[in-house]
């Protein structure tokens, strides 16, 4: 009897090892499997992240002239920049200054940059091959140097070390972004200013140095090497304070309404499922809607950041209400019932319990929902954001792009191997400004957590 | 009415022996109850309920899980109105006014009845800001050493303060089960209410906490009115002067305590007690 029930425990002790092995391997299996999902998206974020930078960081820094130019007065043949003299009128000096002006835009700055090139070359360039030596300076420059001596007239007669930019081809070309064995005629630059710019990289007139032109220059299209991203993200930011002021107060509030104060009957039930569904529209749908009411209906003006920011302030708000909601339910009824329990009214719980306990998630889910929208491209695109604008906007009604689209514009610009880098420098940019957005979300939840 | 708590002709109070409570002599009706109804959508949970309650009372609402103890407590200051398919029906005097009338404010009846609830629920804030956030909201002090005398003198009366004292700043929800539910009752007292309702407050303390708490039901009857739940017929025993058994959404007895547990009417009030069912 006793052996039967020994055998009997035995026995059952062998059956839960057998299940035990078991589950054990299925545990294991399930690890497996986690941890396999989780390099595998690691390795593709890093493989993300390192050809960016990769491509990118170097489009930072630019081949740059370091040469001596002169401010030769046979070339800049100007009379002195006009003083107001006393009794003249404001009227009268704007025009002489205007008309001086003019005059200055006339003189032939390219000559001054041909000559510090001759200079720095230390040989004669014969007429025939102006051409070549004019593709090693990028064209913008000239309009830098007259814009530098109507600064400071007092340049006149003397020589200073400027830094200009090479022009876009001279820069792949030193980079090594071009195969330099290609023949002639498939190369972008002619073979004397190839031969040029190499022997002046050897002299080291053209040095890599920092782009600053990336950040403080507008798109450009006639030179190609000082296109900039001043103007996209002073757009993007436009857009941003837009977005923010108009989606963060509108969905909190609605999404505090709904959530605490709104009866639940079907009308509050259909507003729900609309509000999730409205969160799952593709985003170009949002465009669309844009275009026809703010340009079409309300006759916004197109391409400016007002009304992208609308229309991503439409396609943030579910976003940022879903978000909001969720974090108004996460806060235990306790808490809400213990301040209604001692006589507050139902604003008062809210406002002094509920919101402040909820306020760390409805920050990280408000600023998740911005910086969503700070990527967002294929709206823009209907608004006519991504229009060509070389001007850095002063208001949210000037016309203008965005980073994003900027991105998009480069990234289909026929000059493959110089935009290339700074598309992916762009990246970078835009990158770096929602890490710093997202950094700000977990540095305000860790703020403002508080545990019960 | 709001005439001050008298310390009635109270005869010798025993908590914790076995003894049950000599009553006190009450006649004067604080609520009233008349033929409640709660409804819960389609289903119903109360059938009808009549009941007095006495000023300076303390009366045990006792019965089996899901009897509609609870349900009836919290229709006393209007909790289940938070409650979007609960509804209320019958009358619910409270010094004679109806506290269901359209023109009722909530927020002053909650400030007459305060609730403690079953789980200690204090504020995420520090202990002192636990207190004083009701007198603040209903501008019960105006100067900040008056809210101080109310946050010291609600803590005492919850036989809190010698505890607590060095740490009025530090978080409420730090302090242990038994000091968070002392904390919650020194918060509904902080307002000064008429009546206390405590739903099942020991339910989730260990014995030497409840002990506390019951000594502190015990002291606080002197001035507030206190209807309490309680799942453990031992507490209604030992703390309450009347004692009412629920049963399925009905009121089945109401009575002294002694009575209730010696001489119990009804038959299933006397099953209940003897532990036939429950």
């Amino acid at each position: 009897m006793s052996i039967s029930i020994e055998q009997r425990r035995q026995h059952r002790l062998m059956t839960i090892e057998k299940s035990l092995a078991k589950r054990h391997r299925k545990e294991n299996a399930f690890r497996r499997m986690g941890l396999m999902a989780v390099i595998t998206g690691m390795t593709l974020v890093a493989i993300l992240f390192v050809s960016i930078l990769m491509r990118g960081v170097p489009a930072f820094w630019q081949a740059t002239f370091y040469t001596d130019v002169y401010f030769d007065p046979d070339i800049i043949q100007l009379e002195p920049k006009p003083e107001r003299e006393s009794g003249e009128s404001q009227f009268a000096f704007d025009e002489r200054y205007s008309q001086w002006l003019t005059r200055a835009g006339l003189v032939n700055w390219q000559t001054l940059i041909d000559n510090a090139l001759e200079e720095a070359l230390g040989e004669e360039v014969e007429p025939r091959q102006l051409r070549d030596l004019r593709a090693l300076v990028t064209s913008g420059e000239r309009y830098a140097l007259r814009d530098r001596f109507v600064e400071d007239p007092s340049l006149l007669g003397q020589t200073i070390e400027l830094k200009m930019l090479a022009s876009a081809n001279v820069d792949v070309w030193i980079k090594g972004n071009i195969d330099r064995d290609l023949p002639d005629a498939r190369q972008q630059l002619s073979a004397q200013t190839r031969e040029w710019a190499d022997r002046l990289e050897e002299q080291g007139v053209i040095r890599n140095a920092f782009s600053t032109s990336l950040f403080l220059n507008t798109d450009s299209r006639s030179s190609l090497a000082s296109a900039g991203l001043a103007g996209a993200f002073m757009g993007s930011l436009f857009m941003m304070v837009v977005v923010i002021a108009l989606s963060v107060p509108l969905g909190v509030s609605s999404a505090i309404y709904l959530e605490e104060f709104a009866p639940k009957n079907r009308l509050t039930d259909l507003i729900e499922i609309n509000i999730n569904n409205l969160a799952a529209v593709p985003s170009i749908v949002f465009g669309l809607l844009g275009a026809s009411i703010f340009i079409g209906y309300l006759r916004l003006p197109l391409s400016a950041p007002l009304v992208g920011g609308l229309v991503l302030t439409l396609m943030t708000l579910p976003t940022i209400i879903i978000a909001t909601r969720a974090s108004l339910r996460s806060i235990p009824p306790s808490i809400r019932q213990a301040a209604l329990g001692i006589g507050a009214s139902r604003v008062q719980t809210v406002f002094h319990h509920v919101l402040p306990l909820a306020l760390p998630g409805i920050l990280t889910g408000s600023i998740l929902g911005v910086a969503q929208a700070l990527g967002e491209t294929a709206p823009l695109l209907l608004i006519g954001m991504n229009a060509f604008v070389a001007n850095v906007p002063g208001t949210p009604l000037e016309q203008s792009t965005a980073l994003p689209v900027q991105i998009y514009l480069w990234q289909g610009n026929e000059l493959r191997n110089f935009f290339e880098a700074r598309t992916s420098a762009a990246i970078i940019v835009l990158l770096g400004l929602m890490l710093s957005l997202n950094a700000l979300a977990i540095w305000l939840r860790k703020k403002f957590e508080t545990r019960w | 009415m709001n005439i001050p708590a008298q310390p009635m002709a109270t005869s010798s109070v025993s908590v914790g022996n076995g003894e049950s409570r000599v009553s006190k002599a009450k006649d004067k009706v604080k609520m009233n109850a008349q033929d409640v109804k709660v409804f819960y959508g389609d289903a119903q949970a109360i059938n009808g309920i009549d009941l007095d309650i006495y000023e300076n009372e303390v009366l045990a609402f006792i019965g089996p899980s899901g009897c509609g103890k609870s349900t009836f407590l919290r229709c006393l200051n209007r909790m289940n109105d938070t409650i979007d398919i609960c509804r209320v029906e019958g009358k619910i005097t409270l010094d004679n006014n109806d506290i269901y009338a359209p023109d009722r404010d909530v927020v002053l009846l909650r400030a007459q009845v305060g609730i403690v609830f079953q789980k200690p629920n204090p504020f995420p804030k520090s202990i002192y800001e636990n207190i004083a956030y009701g007198p603040r909201l209903h501008g019960l002090a105006r100067r900040k050493a008056e809210l101080d005398d109310i946050v010291e003198s609600s803590l005492r009366r919850a036989g809190l303060w010698e505890e607590v004292k060095d740490r009025l700043d530090k978080p409420g929800t730090g302090l242990s089960g038994g000091q968070q539910q002392r904390l919650c009752i020194a918060r509904t007292v902080a307002v000064s209410p008429d009546i206390i309702l405590m739903d099942e407050p020991c339910s989730a303390l260990d014995p030497i906490a409840t002990a506390k708490v019951e000594q502190l039901i015990d002291e606080l009857s002197e001035s507030y009115t206190i209807v309490m739940v309680t799942h453990n017929m031992q507490q209604a025993a030992r703390v309450a002067d009347r004692t009412a058994f629920f049963h399925m959404g009905d009121l089945v007895e109401v009575d002294s305590t002694d009575q209730i547990f010696t001489n119990p009417q009804d038959q299933r009030t006397h099953d209940y007690i003897t532990g036939r069912f429950g």
